[in-house]
């Protein structure tokens, strides 16, 4: 089995109704999202998910010096970036890219499917 | 008598994928598999010529490059330990269950083409690591430096085995559009073969067109009969366009249209083979089966192919079958080629004027303005005509045809305005 993190991208300016069109559309997009969670777990595959807080809900820490020094903000300032997230346990890119299908349309956002570099180590 | 050059050749010819395929699947490595294939060819380069020719070439092929597999992964063991304990208990594995069909090629191809590879790095990994074609000559055939053509095809063997890429033929559900891709990127091996771009190619690359045929045949084989059809309709698209390669360049190296070939310079024994592959599609579409793309183009070459002279033309049953490809394809390049059959049938006036609604769409396509400028030549436009030329002549990459269009401009009238139209020109 392989772990791969889909993440969710999308606006980054905190959108009225969460950017779907109206608050209906929102409740449709979390409740049919809620609804595929479910499943994910209930068929062993979900390990994480979670949607993220607006962007400029974020602090940057540096603490490479002496002492850690911090910023209000994201680490990048973009129109688009990440919103949430989910990790999942599945044995191949194919099964990963027909969850990450499935994740896109009920969320009614594009979904990046990235391999975790770990992916092969978690088998042995 | 065969000498020990000749059997490597045509061991590599014939035995490539099959040997790459199978260490793939035993060592779940593409990398590892592409790489000591590629040294057991060189040692029978050093042994076959001293030791003589093994009585089963193929099977030495194989055991060599699984013992350089097995050795290369013991010395990398202390590095991974773990890693290479997996590996060694998978030795005498059967293979992976599959999904509609088991063969380690197909499931070759299927990687390779993989919908989550960049197309360029699909086209360049399925001539490598399928087709045994080496790097430099990938990188020749695509213009590319060979450095950038290495770097395209290691990152796509790294995503291959990051993103675990499964050495898979896809299930029976997901088929259909899995093959789709696998064909369409074989059509563009061929493609840019028949129609090679930028200035100083060889104008037609038989080298690429002749392994576009191959692997096509290969895939083709390997379906199961209810999956072949498009596969067929591809090979039978490639052998009756191969089949005309040699009368498509004049002497001079000037593209020369289908209605101007010698159509006695045909390939006969290509051109049997595609039809006989037409004619095995059209019982099936009898028989229920609705045809896909590549399967009408064939049948639209089928046609232009058994006309005896360009003039024999059925132009009637192309624009029937162009309309049936329309259906399923409505791309404006398919309205295109759909209206230069109307012209054919019906007049040049109501061709051009089906053209011209395609001018937003194709305004940077060169064969839009080809074909607008022998249109409005037809119809006695001359200054339009040879405006058109000029666009064509800007946008096409290809040195044959470049030279063609330079010459029908050439021929045509000096730009005086004309009291009225001419009568008709014969269009060769």
């Amino acid at each position: 089995m392989a772990r791969y993190l889909l993440s969710v991208m999308g606006r980054q300016d905190n959108p009225e109704f969460g950017g779907y069109g109206s608050v209906e559309e929102m409740h449709a997009a979390m409740a049919a999202t809620g609804a595929f969670n479910d499943r994910l777990e209930a068929e062993g595959v979900l390990v994480f998910v979670d949607g993220l807080e607006a962007p400029d809900t974020a602090t940057v820490v540096d603490g490479r010096g002496a002492e850690a020094i911090l910023t209000d903000g994201p680490f990048i300032e973009s129109k688009e970036g990440l919103n949430g997230l989910w990790i999942i346990d599945v044995p191949d890119l194919d099964a990963a890219l027909k969850v990450a299908a499935e994740a896109s349309h009920v969320c009614r956002e594009r979904v990046e499917v990235r391999p975790f570099a770990t992916a092969f180590a978690q088998t042995a | 008598m065969t000498t020990a050059a000749e059997a490597i050749a045509r061991t590599h010819r014939e035995e490539w994928a099959r040997v790459v395929a199978g260490l793939a699947r035993r060592f779940g490595d593409l990398d590892l598999a592409e790489e000591t294939a590629a040294e057991a060819f060189a040692t029978a380069v050093e042994r076959w010529p001293a030791d003589g020719v093994p009585p089963n070439p193929g099977a030495w092929i194989t055991t060599t490059a699984q013992r350089k597999a097995i050795d290369r992964i013991r010395r990398e063991s202390h590095r991974d330990q773990k890693h290479q304990e997996a590996m060694m208990l998978h030795d005498d594995s059967p293979p992976d269950p599959v999904g509609a069909v088991d063969d380690d090629r197909l499931r070759l191809v299927f990687t390779c083409c993989h919908p989550a590879l960049a197309p360029e790095a699909r086209v360049a990994l399925t001539l490598r690591i399928v087709g045994g074609l080496t790097v430099p000559e990938i990188a020749h055939a695509f213009l590319v430096q060979e450095t950038t053509m290495g770097q395209r095809i290691s990152r796509a063997k790294s995503k291959i085995k990051a993103a675990r890429i499964p050495f898979r033929v896809p299930e029976a559900a997901d088929l259909p559009e899995r093959l789709d891709g696998v064909l369409a990127v074989l059509y563009l091996v061929f493609n840019e073969g028949y129609l090679a771009s930028g200035e100083g190619t060889d104008p037609i690359r038989r080298d690429l067109t002749g392994e576009a045929i191959r692997l096509t045949r290969l895939v083709r084989d390997l379906l199961p009969p209810a999956d072949r059809g498009e596969a067929t309709g591809l090979l039978a698209l490639m052998l009756l366009t191969e089949a005309r390669a040699g009368a498509r360049l004049s002497a001079d190296g000037e593209l020369v249209r289908l209605d101007e070939q010698d159509r006695g310079a045909w390939d006969r024994r290509l051109l049997a083979e595609g039809i006989a592959l037409v004619q095995e599609r059209i019982e099936a579409a009898r028989d229920g089966e609705r045809a896909g793309r590549y399967q009408l183009l064939a049948a639209i070459n089928a046609v232009h192919v058994t006309a005896p002279h360009a003039r024999d033309t059925d132009w009637g049953r192309i624009v029937a079958l162009y309309g049936q490809l329309e259906r399923i394809d409505p791309s404006p390049i398919v309205s295109l080629n759909k209206a230069i059959a109307i012209s054919e049938f019906d007049s040049p006036e109501v061709g051009l004027a089906q053209v011209e609604r395609l001018a937003d769409r194709l305004s940077d396509y060169h064969a839009f303005h080809t074909t607008r400028a022998e249109l409005l030549r037809l119809v006695g436009r001359s200054a339009d005509a040879r405006a058109a030329y000029d666009r064509a002549i800007e946008l096409a990459g290809n040195t044959a045809e470049t030279a063609h269009l330079i010459r029908r401009r050439a021929q045509l009238a000096a730009p005086t305005p004309q009291p009225h139209a001419p009568a008709r020109e014969n269009a060769s």
